[in-house]
């Protein structure tokens, strides 16, 4: 079920340049299940800036009532947001979406995420370790400052790391790290820049695949349709990226 | 007891507050937050005789204390509004006023003819202001003689009382006021959205698809409320008006200036619980303000 809460801040940490790591309580969170669900903040009490920002979950933690966000500070939301500290509450609505299922992963799946479409694939990592699921993890980052998680990650199964400079890990794209890995996994699940879901579909054709597709929003929950996408279905068929996904399967969106 | 009801035609409100066409779908969103028999109306999105896609994305972009939108009237058309998103919707005790779009004036009429004979429709919200489609829309609403005559041709086939939605991108919005009265009009709607742009200031592209966009969100406010003052002194037709509400101040304000009802757009979208938060608080602000109804305050600004 969808809620609103002004939830309090737990601690905000920089855990990259410029990527913040944020974390809030509150009953909110019992309502959270599915990885790759994403939560709309509100970053000022005022109209300016106006609209709530999309953030996936990265990590939730029912027990505590909290849950994290891993975001980018780049515009003025978000820089806003990141200058928010535990002595403040922030405005959450949430959970919305829906997430990766994690009962179609098989015995082995990829994960395979860029830049700040890492987040949600962590607590996807968590769930589905907890079932059995073995974990590959292919992150890409623009550069050694930008990465983050990477140990997290690491802990969990094999992970391997891009950057587009060479910086860490392999230069290039994470597709270059998925040329040189066994085709031995079931299921892939991706997030991160539609260029690179693409590729990752192209990659991967004959396998069982789920995307996580990022779109400018307005209202978060279906009514404005301002997030529309056309699918492969029928020439007249579109989805919401907000409340039917944004997750789907790989071969739906045409992006 | 503060009395907060409002009679217009074909609309016996509870309550003077309802989601603006095209910021809140037929409804179904919202009802899984709170219960939409609240409302004193629900103006549902825009419906065409046949489906929509809409334009390209982005749609959508944020301005300062506003955004722009370009949806272009993506609904799933008559049929299917008409077969289901009316029937489900008739689960709440809330009138329906259907927002009603077309390329053609033989459009709105279809459109006019089927969807006021649903039971929960209880007015018509005729949309002759849309920016963002090529043809229809707009096109309808910014000569006078054209609105006028659609007016007359859509008020023919109606069942039910005929709203017409308003422009803001005219230079005198009283002249379009009073042609569609004359065309038959039984209240007005305003205002639409603003026509705007932004550009992405790294490569000079405009960030919305369509390229123009409507402006709407609190940064219109003073100019819906300086067309719904201007327009009240030049008809005695109800006016819901619209335009930036986002607090109970916001729908004082628009009360004052000569609104019998106020519709909430935007603020639904940064606050999707903005209108049963703002029918709760009007009866405490208006008592706050000496008032006892939602009548007696209307078009106060008028009356210093």
């Amino acid at each position: 079920m969808i809620k609103q809460e002004k939830m309090a801040i737990v601690s905000q940490i920089e855990i990259a340049k410029n990527i913040f790591e944020l974390t809030v309580s509150g009953s909110l969170v019992q309502e959270m299940n599915e990885p790759g669900q994403f939560v709309h903040v509100r970053v000022a009490d005022s109209f300016e800036p106006l609209l709530r920002r999309p953030i996936s979950v990265a990590k939730i933690d029912k027990e505590a009532s909290s849950f994290t966000m891993i975001y980018r500070s780049e515009g003025r939301g978000t820089s806003l947001l990141s200058q928010k500290t535990e002595r403040d509450t922030l405005d959450v609505l949430g959970p919305l979406g829906h997430g990766f299922p994690v009962d179609e992963a098989g015995k082995k799946a990829y994960l395979i995420g860029g830049g700040i479409g890492v987040p949600p694939l962590y607590e996807l990592a968590l769930q589905l370790n907890a079932r059995g699921v073995e974990t590959v993890h292919i992150l890409g980052f623009e550069s050694s400052e930008a990465v983050f998680y990477e140990d997290k990650f690491r802990a969990l199964g094999d992970t391997h790391i891009a950057t587009v400079d060479g910086s860490h890990g392999t230069e290039g794209f994470v597709t270059h790290i998925l040329n040189g890995l066994p085709n031995d996994f079931d299921t892939y699940y991706s997030c991160g820049p539609t260029p690179m879901l693409e590729a990752v579909q192209w990659a991967y054709p004959e396998k069982k695949g789920f995307l996580s597709y990022e779109q400018r929003m307005g209202c978060g929950i279906g009514a404005c349709f301002a997030c529309v996408c056309r699918t492969t279905r029928s020439e007249t068929d579109y989805i919401k990226v907000c409340s039917d996904g944004p997750v789907f399967p790989a071969g739906v969106v045409i992006s | 007891m503060t009395d907060l009801s409002v009679k217009l035609p074909g609309l016996d409100l509870k309550n003077p507050i309802m989601p603006a066409s095209g910021c809140f779908g037929f409804g179904k969103e919202y009802a899984q937050l709170y219960d939409l028999s609240k409302l004193g109306s629900i103006m549902i999105k825009a419906t065409t005789a046949e489906m929509r896609l809409g334009n390209p994305t982005p749609r959508v972009a944020e301005t300062s204390s506003g955004m722009l939108n370009a949806i272009g009237l993506q609904n799933p058309g008559l049929e299917k509004v008409f077969g289901e998103e009316l029937p489900w919707l008739d689960q709440f005790d809330v009138p329906i006023i259907a927002n009603v779009a077309g390329s053609l004036a033989e459009d709105y009429v279809e459109v006019a003819r089927t969807i006021s004979k649903a039971p929960n429709v209880h007015a018509l919200e005729l949309n002759i202001s849309c920016p963002n489609v090529k043809q229809g829309g707009i096109t309808f609403g910014t000569d006078p003689n054209v609105a006028k005559e659609l007016t007359r041709m859509v008020k023919d086939v109606s069942d039910v009382p005929v709203y017409v939605k308003l422009s803001p991108n005219v230079t005198d919005v009283v002249q379009l006021a009073k042609a569609v009265e004359d065309g038959g009009a039984d209240g007005i709607t305003m205002i639409n959205t603003l026509l705007g742009m932004r550009l992405d200031p790294k490569t000079g592209r405009p960030v919305i698809a369509n390229i123009t966009g409507g402006l709407s969100g609190p940064a219109i406010k003073p100019i819906a409320l300086r067309m719904v003052y201007e327009v009240r002194r030049h008809t005695k037709l109800p006016i819901i008006g619209m335009g930036g509400v986002a607090e109970v101040d916001d729908v004082i304000d628009f009360l004052s200036a000569g609104a019998n009802a106020v519709a909430v757009g935007t603020a639904n979208f940064v606050n999707p619980f903005v209108c049963p938060e703002l029918i709760d608080k009007l009866p405490e602000r208006l008592h706050e303000l000496g008032y006892e109804s939602v009548q007696e305050l209307t078009g106060r600004s008028h009356r210093l």
